[in-house]
């Protein structure tokens, strides 16, 4: 019996049952969908980081709190016995002749308060050479400078988010807003850079690091972050910073120091687990679709019961049968497949335009992958019903009613 | 000798009990035959003819067909020997109602590997024979119960078998469709096909050359 006549014999009876084809199909088409499209947001998301991170430059080492086990590994900030202080910072700046500038970075969180209206965000104490590390730029007025940083001044620049939101249109410079219980004099305002990932990078506040330490009443440091002399001196920094702060910190490791492509490699990894980790919760969906061939294929067998035992009794092996119930249900997982890349592929290409945090990368491995892995739950959700038509004994199928 | 049963006996095992349907069968057709089987209703008629179609496999005797012992085939070789040396023709047609006519009459060809082209023309010819080549687009909902017995005799016969096994084929029809059918088979075994017919009715089986009678299973007249 040929190919060409099986696929049609499929062809007609799915075509005889549209409707109930079409809703089988859509238990593979959500699947497919959803797998391209988580897929497609975690490889966007890992696109955005890694140009966020890239536009840091090689020449930036972080050195953040705890070490972790393995080279490279992400620090969760709470194992460290000892944490980072003010003054490991100054000391590596003083000591090391690779390093250029090494920035304490003091994060809490505080109220921010203006004539009446208020907003609970990032406070960041930074000094002058800041900015300047993290090519950050400022808007309107400046940005905090020695003096500020010497004195320990109240001022305090503002993400642009945190200006809309606390003074409105009111002209930001001069103006007086208060951080925890204290006045601050606003100096600058930062150049908006967008929402990314659901976070927003324009909520903050950054005051003067030695401001920052009073306020939040603390010593130890979120990161340092440290701009070297040039990206070929890095192996050599990392090592004085090592030397420099095992020796201050009694002989532990207990800091982790991480480079750009570190940084990069740290969240490529935890971005790989998460999109896994989505993918996989997709492809159960894709699986649930694919149980739901079975139970239509089950049906169309009891259906089509008497056909089976005419097309037997006419000659039919079973292997024709079999292979007849089986492309039926590769044909429906397979149709699924395509309509589902075409509406997962859609959604993942028009996403960006409506939800501007979530940045997608159409990706062809998944497109590929979720396909093959549709004819393979077409195949394997049909063999069962096939097998079950194709042993049915042909008097028995000949007498159902 | 085409077929040969010897002490044929078959029976079903339901949870309670077993039935005895044939009881030690012993039967030889020729090629070549016109025979009728006759008998009452309950008798065992149907069970006979899907042993000598070799739908339906033996509790214990021996049964052999163009002097092969069907005992010792598998499964596909039965679905092959049935798709090239029998032809079948039920009491309620069974012709599949989603295919018209010429498409049901096609089947037996699907499964001997006949190429799609031959498999219309060898069609189309069969339904001419049985006189129905202007309905051969009709689906069986459109076609009355002689004219769906017709296309069924049309698919029986268009892989040319040695042997048509017709089980009460006019026991749905009126006597003019009757009459149509008896003329086919007429025909057909005079050009040397060997036919085999259950009915009930007696002027149907008296066009026949032979007439067996089962009575509770076992041969009562007409197996030599
Ligand atoms: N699958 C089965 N399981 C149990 N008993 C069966 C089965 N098939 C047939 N029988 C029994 O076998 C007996 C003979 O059945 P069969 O169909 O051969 O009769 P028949 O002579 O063709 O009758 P009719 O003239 O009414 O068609 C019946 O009593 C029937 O109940
Ligand atoms: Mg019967």
């Amino acid at each position: 019996m040929d190919v060409i006549e099986t696929i049609s014999i499929a062809r007609d009876s799915l075509l005889s049952n549209r409707m109930r084809s079409l809703l089988t199909m859509l238990g593979v088409i959500i699947g497919v969908a959803a797998v391209i499209m988580l897929v497609s947001i975690g490889e966007g998301a890992r696109k955005y980081i890694q140009k966020e991170l890239g536009e840091l430059g090689s020449n930036i080492l972080v050195v953040v709190p705890g070490k972790t086990a393995k080279e490279g590994g992400m620090h969760m900030g709470t194992s460290a016995v000892r944490k980072l202080l003010y003054s490991d910072a100054l000391l590596i700046e003083k000591r090391s002749s690779n390093v250029l500038h090494a920035v304490p970075v003091i994060v809490g969180t505080s109220w921010i308060k203006h004539a009446g209206k208020s907003r609970d965000t990032y406070v960041v104490g930074v000094n002058e050479d800041y900015f300047d590390i993290r090519n950050l730029k400022i808007a309107v007025g400046r940005g905090i400078n020695t003096s500020d940083v010497d004195s320990s001044r109240r001022v305090c620049v503002l993400g642009t988010t945190v200006k809309d939101e606390v003074l409105g249109e009111a002209n930001p410079l001069g103006a007086s807003v208060t951080i925890g219980d204290s006045k601050y004099r606003v100096i600058g305002v930062m150049q908006k850079k967008g929402v990314a990932l659901g976070f927003d990078i324009d909520d903050v506040v950054f005051i003067p690091t030695t401001t920052s330490k009073e306020l939040f009443d603390t010593d130890r440091l979120f990161n340092i972050t440290i701009k070297i002399k040039s990206p070929d001196v890095i192996l050599d920094a990392k090592k004085d910073i090592k030397d420099i702060l095992i020796k201050k910190h009694a002989n532990k490791e207990d800091f982790t120091i991480l480079s750009q492509d570190e940084m990069i490699a740290v969240m490529g990894k935890i971005l790989n687990i998460m999109t896994s980790v989505l993918a996989g919760i997709a492809a159960i969906s894709l699986i649930v679709g694919g149980i739901g061939i079975m139970n239509i294929m089950l049906v169309s067998v009891r259906e089509r019961t008497r056909e089976i035992g005419i097309r037997k009794a006419l000659g039919a092996k079973n292997r024709d049968i079999l292979f007849q119930f089986l492309v039926e249900a590769v044909t429906l997982s397979i149709l699924g497949g395509i309509c589902g890349t075409i509406v997962g592929g859609s959604l993942s290409l028009i996403i960006p335009y409506f939800i501007e945090f979530l940045p997608t990368e159409l990706v062809w491995w998944a497109i590929i992958l979720s396909f093959f892995f549709s004819a393979a739950v077409g195949v394997f959700f049909g063999v069962y019903p096939a097998r079950k038509a194709s042993l049915l004994h042909p008097i028995v199928a000949l007498r159902y009613e | 000798m085409l077929i040969r049963l010897i002490d044929i006996k078959k029976s079903y095992s339901l949870p309670k009990v077993t039935i005895d349907v044939l009881r030690g069968i012993n039967l030889e057709v020729s090629g070549g035959e016109f025979v009728a089987i006759m008998g009452r209703s309950g008798s065992g008629k149907s069970t006979l003819l899907n042993v000598i179609g070799c739908l339906d496999r033996l509790t214990s005797g021996s049964y052999f067909f163009m002097d092969i012992d069907v005992s010792l085939k598998t499964d596909n070789e039965l679905a092959e020997l049935r798709n090239r040396q029998i032809g079948f023709v039920f009491q309620n047609f069974n012709l599949l109602p989603r295919l018209n006519a010429w498409k049901n009459v096609e089947i037996p060809l699907i499964y001997s590997g006949v190429s799609a082209k031959e498999r219309k023309g060898l069609s189309m010819e069969m339904l001419e024979r049985v006189g129905l080549l202007d309905r051969a687009d009709h689906k069986p909902s459109e076609l009355s119960g002689g004219e769906q017995q017709r296309v069924a005799i049309a698919r029986a016969l268009v892989n040319r078998p040695v042997i048509v096994l017709a089980d009460e084929p006019t026991g749905n029809l009126d006597t003019r469709s009757n009459h149509e059918i008896m003329d086919i088979f007429g025909k057909l075994n005079k050009e040397g096909v060997t036919i085999i017919i259950v009915t009930h009715e007696e002027d149907i089986a008296s066009k026949t050359q032979r007439t067996i009678t089962i009575k509770d299973g076992v041969c009562f007249s007409g197996c030599y």
